[in-house]
């Protein structure tokens, strides 16, 4: 018992004296293992806190045609931001920053609040692309708003109305499952790079380097002072194609308001000068994020307008495939002898196949090669495929390149079917029955091609037996070892004999005359070589009965070239639900007239010496007065223009004056 | 001032060192807040220093035996003042801690209550008749602290909850506690541990986590333990000169639970631990004033406001070096807070208060 004034004890007081000093020597400690231990590294960590990398973004390289001139370009896109690091009420000044950036007020309201949840130094992306005048609305209030901000970012410009959409492609936000692939790994998150087409195939090419800037930062993100140090951005290269504008141009306006896919190209080289799929879309959607219901509709219509028909639609050729057959006839020394006489139909195998004169009650009468081409006869094609064999046939159709993919510079290129016994065995594990050749003779059965692999299969007949590699882009036009140059320079030679080769180009020349099956699209001028096919999507009888189902109308298709032998150029169209193929020859003549008006535009050899060296010698003829009369003599001579001195303007000379 | 008083009792020592802590809190408070939208608010500090030294000297006026002796009442009104809170008060950053109170301003008891608590441990233990604990004496003790601490805990303020527990510890300890007694403490205190960890919020949780691993999160939880490291280590051994992360705004609440990190990253290890001693010095000059009380419950009502200050600087200069997790327990005399600067003078105001009375018999 002790009074109230007995004080605790003071033992215990000394005791808690002592705990108060261990406790200030261990936060002592504390402090020392900080400051003085490792204090290099806490500096360190600071110094990494206050001094970031600011990405200088690259702009993507622009894309041209084959003179230079400029299809798809990039424009500076500002987006508008909303700063949270201040202590302004966001809420009270929604509506002024909606009516300023002509946003709803309550969308502004959400964003803000979906937001707030997220640290504080993330900012809120308002409003992307934003115009003039919303910029300058925001500049203007500076003041008054200090939380807005705009930041810039390249964007890509592509032609309007989807112009050469599908092999130019377009561009998006990399996704994590193209980052997982090795051929993206040295890509970041948040790199725009191609999605398709050429933007996808020369990503590498087009995208540049992003620089960066060393810059000290507040831990807002707001930058303060100037920058430390600075590597700039290298920009993406530009990247020249082989397409020619004008041509591209025709190509479209003749798809107008169709479906299908046309393709332009040089048989020489393989260069695409010209190529449209239809329907098409606005790349332009995916400069700036697409919208989810544009997204839904492009990928759930029907007509499948993201789809490059040119080298994915994968059809029957139909009658276009009867020029592969005369090739392999004539090899095999069949075709140029076999003659056939053509009353509509004929049997084969106990089934009788009809030629499509039947349906216009008409009859071929006697048929040969020549005419066979020229009239499409199903009938000679029949007994040439009977006799050929599906296996000899095959050996020819795959040669020119049939069943394969070509190997052209785009991606998601379709490899088509050439049937033969092998496929079947391996595919359907079925021998492969004789009366199915009868079909493939005139190009249908499971035979299916791309526009592109057409093209090139005809091309390498025109040619003589050139089969060239169809490319967009020159390898030249790429710096050194970007691809390998041989890979689209590359070039078989199948064999074809001489005679064969004539009169199967004089056959088709003879198409676009009126003996021919497409007497409408003859050009006055040039001389076209072609050949139509009328693709039946369903059977010739189903089709009669449902005459008014789009979906059952046939594929029309047509292949020409000018001149007939070692053309200049060679169009491919494909016109779907064109029913005939003297439509689908309608489309491409009209881009060959195009071709060669400009060729005629072009200057001759004596003003392109006149520009280069302005001496000019041309050779003349001329008439003078004799005994016999005014015209009675003939003179030649040769005579030597210096244009150096200024002379008044002539007349250009007259087309085809070499 | 009543006879046997003079101004020369005051402790003019420990207001010395006191005022001297309090300056530097006010000059870092204005550094940290420099450029930033808390502009200006070392001048409220100022005014809450003065408006706390005028409480410390009503303090020390009354007579801290008549206090005593109106103790039970006090202590019913802090509980009622708790009650309230958990009735009336208003949610703010999801705790109701304040209630509003006409003409705007807002009440937060937790303080008060502080006070009314070390003079209610000191004068349960002052009447006790045995040198020893019995223990029905030991559970009634833990009684009168638990019991608010549990209304805090459910507002929920887990931090000043817990800065209950020290004026308990202490006057346990002061109070006779025996070996036996303690370990009954410590056991139950591991038992209750796991339980404790079920009842804790989310962010609790969290915050106990990024504690042990600052770098898992560090955007996150483990931002503030990591940025408060970042900013006392970069300030070497005289100070950065740049105090960039106080500064470029890294260092969160720089001018309130982290002030001591600002001023650390600012005058670097001189000067951190010549706060420290500072802070050391006040402790020992308030051990003293105990020592020298005229009777038992003065010095467990300095020994309290010892144990509440030692405990205050324990825990917010461990959070700041990265010992102890994160808080919101403010540094008392240097943290930017009108409850924590009033409580701290009223505290000091009844240390004086018994101080002035040692001659009285």
């Amino acid at each position: 018992m002790f009074g109230r004034d007995e004080k605790p004890s003071p033992i215990r007081l000394t005791v808690v004296q002592y705990v108060v000093l261990a406790i200030f020597l261990f936060l002592a400690y504390g402090l020392w293992r900080l400051q003085v231990s490792q204090s290099d590294y806490y500096s360190a960590a600071a110094e990494r806190n206050r001094v970031r990398e600011v990405p200088i973004l690259a702009p993507r390289g622009k894309i041209l045609d084959r003179y230079g001139r400029t299809i798809v370009d990039n424009y500076p896109s500002f987006t508008a931001l909303l700063m949270r690091d201040s202590s302004r009420d966001l809420n009270s000044d929604a509506p002024l920053i909606a009516q300023g950036l002509h946003m709803d007020v309550k969308e502004v309201r959400d964003k803000i609040r979906r937001f707030a949840s997220l640290p504080q130094y993330q900012p809120i992306y308002l409003k992307e692309d934003i115009t003039p005048d919303e910029e300058a609305f925001v500049e203007a209030h500076k003041n008054e708003l200090p939380e807005l901000d705009t930041i810039m970012a390249y964007r890509r410009l592509y032609p309007r109305k989807g112009f050469l959409a599908h092999l130019i492609g377009y561009v998006g936000e990399v996704s994590e499952d193209m980052l997982n692939q090795p051929k993206f790994e040295l890509y970041n998150p948040g790199d725009v790079v191609g999605k398709s087409g050429v933007e996808l195939e020369y990503n590498q090419l087009l995208m540049g380097t992003n620089g960066s800037r060393q810059v000290v930062v507040n831990s807002h993100g707001k930058e303060v002072g100037e920058a430390l140090d600075e590597k700039p951005a290298v920009p993406g290269k530009p990247l020249k194609l082989t397409i020619d504008v004008d041509l591209q141009i025709a190509a479209e306006e003749a798809m107008e308001g169709k479906n299908g896919a046309i393709v332009a190209m040089d048989p020489h080289t393989g260069e695409i000068l010209a190529m449209a799929s239809r329907p098409t879309f606005d790349p332009n959607d995916f400069s700036v994020r697409i919208a989810r219901s544009d997204w839904a509709k492009l990928v759930n219509d029907p007509d499948k307008p993201l789809l490059n028909k040119a080298i994915q639609a994968q059809l029957a050729p139909g009658s276009t495939f009867k020029i592969i057959m005369s090739v392999a006839g004539w090899q095999e020394g069949i075709a140029q002898n076999l003659q056939v006489h053509c009353n509509g139909s004929a049997n084969f195998y106990g089934r009788n196949f009809k030629c499509w004169v039947a349906f216009e009650h008409r009859v071929h009468g006697d048929v040969d090669l020549t005419k066979g081409i020229y009239q499409s006869c199903d009938v000679f094609f029949y007994t040439l495929a009977e006799k050929l064999g599906i296996d000899r046939i095959a050996k020819y159709a795959t040669a020119l390149g049939i069943g394969q993919r070509t190997g052209i510079d785009l991606p998601e290129e379709a490899t088509g079917v050439m049937p033969s016994e092998e496929w079947k065995l391996r595919n359907f594990r079925q021998k492969w029955f004789a009366g199915e050749t009868i079909s493939v003779g005139i190009g249908q059965g499971a035979t299916a091609v791309t526009p592109v692999q057409l093209i090139r299969a005809i091309s390498a007949i025109s040619t003589g037996g050139r089969l060239v590699i169809p490319h967009v882009v020159n390898p030249s036009n790429l710096p050194q070892g970007y691809v390998e140059v041989g890979r689209y320079t590359e070039v078989k030679n199948i064999p074809i004999d001489q005679n064969g080769w004539n009169t199967i180009t004089d056959a088709m020349s003879r198409v676009l005359l009126p003996e021919g099956t497409a007497p409408s699209a003859h050009v006055p001028g040039i001389d076209i070589a072609g050949k139509t096919g009328s693709a039946q999507v369903v059977s010739l009888a189903l089709r009669a009965k449902h005459q008014n189902n789009q979906d059952f109308a046939q594929n029309g298709w047509f292949v020409g070239f000018t001149p007939r032998r070692n053309p200049d150029i060679i169009v491919c169209t494909l016109f779907e639900g064109g029913e005939h193929g003297k439509l689908a020859a309608r489309i491409a003549t009209q881009v060959i007239k195009a071709y060669v008006d400009k060729q005629k535009r072009q200057p001759t050899s004596v003003a392109k010496a006149a520009t280069s060296n302005r001496k000019v010698e041309i050779g003349a003829l001329w008439t003078s007065s004799g005994e016999g009369g005014p015209a009675d003599k003939l003179n030649g001579g040769r005579i030597q223009v210096d244009l150096s001195k200024k002379a008044p303007v002539l007349a250009t000379a007259a087309p085809g004056l070499n | 001032m009543p006879r046997n008083m003079s101004l020369r009792d005051f402790d003019w020592v420990l207001v010395a060192f006191v005022l001297i802590i309090c300056t530097l809190g006010v000059i870092e408070i204005r550094s940290a807040t420099l450029h930033t939208k808390f502009n200006g608010v070392h001048v409220k500090q100022m005014y809450w220093i003065l408006g706390g030294f005028g409480g410390m000297l009503l303090m020390s006026v009354l007579n801290y035996q008549m206090l005593l002796e109106k103790v039970h009442w006090m202590y019913i009104g802090a509980v009622a003042s708790l009650m309230s809170v958990l009735v009336f008060g208003q949610k703010y950053l999801g705790a109701r801690r304040w209630v509003k109170l006409p003409g705007g301003n807002h009440f937060q008891p937790s303080e008060w209550v502080k006070l009314i608590l070390i003079l209610a441990v000191a004068k349960y233990f002052a009447d006790l008749q045995n040198r020893e604990l019995s223990w029905s004496d030991f559970v009634k003790a833990g009684a009168i602290v638990g019991v608010p601490m549990l209304m805090v805990l459910a507002q929920p303020d887990l931090g000043t909850a817990l800065t209950y527990l020290p004026i308990a510890v202490v006057g346990l300890f002061l109070g006779g506690i025996s070996w036996k007694q303690s370990l009954a403490i410590i056991l139950l205190a591991g038992l209750a541990m796991p339980l404790a960890w079920h009842h804790l919020k989310d962010y609790q949780k969290q915050r106990l986590v990024s504690f042990m691993a600052p770098d898992n999160d560090p955007r996150g939880a483990g931002y503030h333990v990591r940025q408060s490291e970042i900013a006392v280590g970069s300030g070497g051994i005289w100070g950065s000169s740049s105090g960039s992360q106080t500064h470029l705004a890294f260092l969160p609440e720089p001018h309130t639970d982290f002030i001591f990190a600002a001023f650390s990253e600012e005058h670097g290890f001189v000067g951190a631990l010549g706060v420290l001693l500072l802070y050391f010095i006040v402790l020992m000059r308030l051990t003293q004033n105990a020592q020298t009380a005229p009777d038992r419950a003065g010095t467990f009502i300095v020994m309290g406001v010892v144990a509440v200050l030692t405990f205050h600087i324990l825990v917010n200069i461990g959070m700041v070096v990265g010992f102890m997790p994160v808080t919101g327990i403010p540094l008392p005399l240097m943290s930017y807070g009108g409850s924590s600067v009033l409580f701290m003078f009223l505290a000091l105001g009844m240390v004086m208060n018994v101080r002035m009375r040692r001659f009285v018999n």
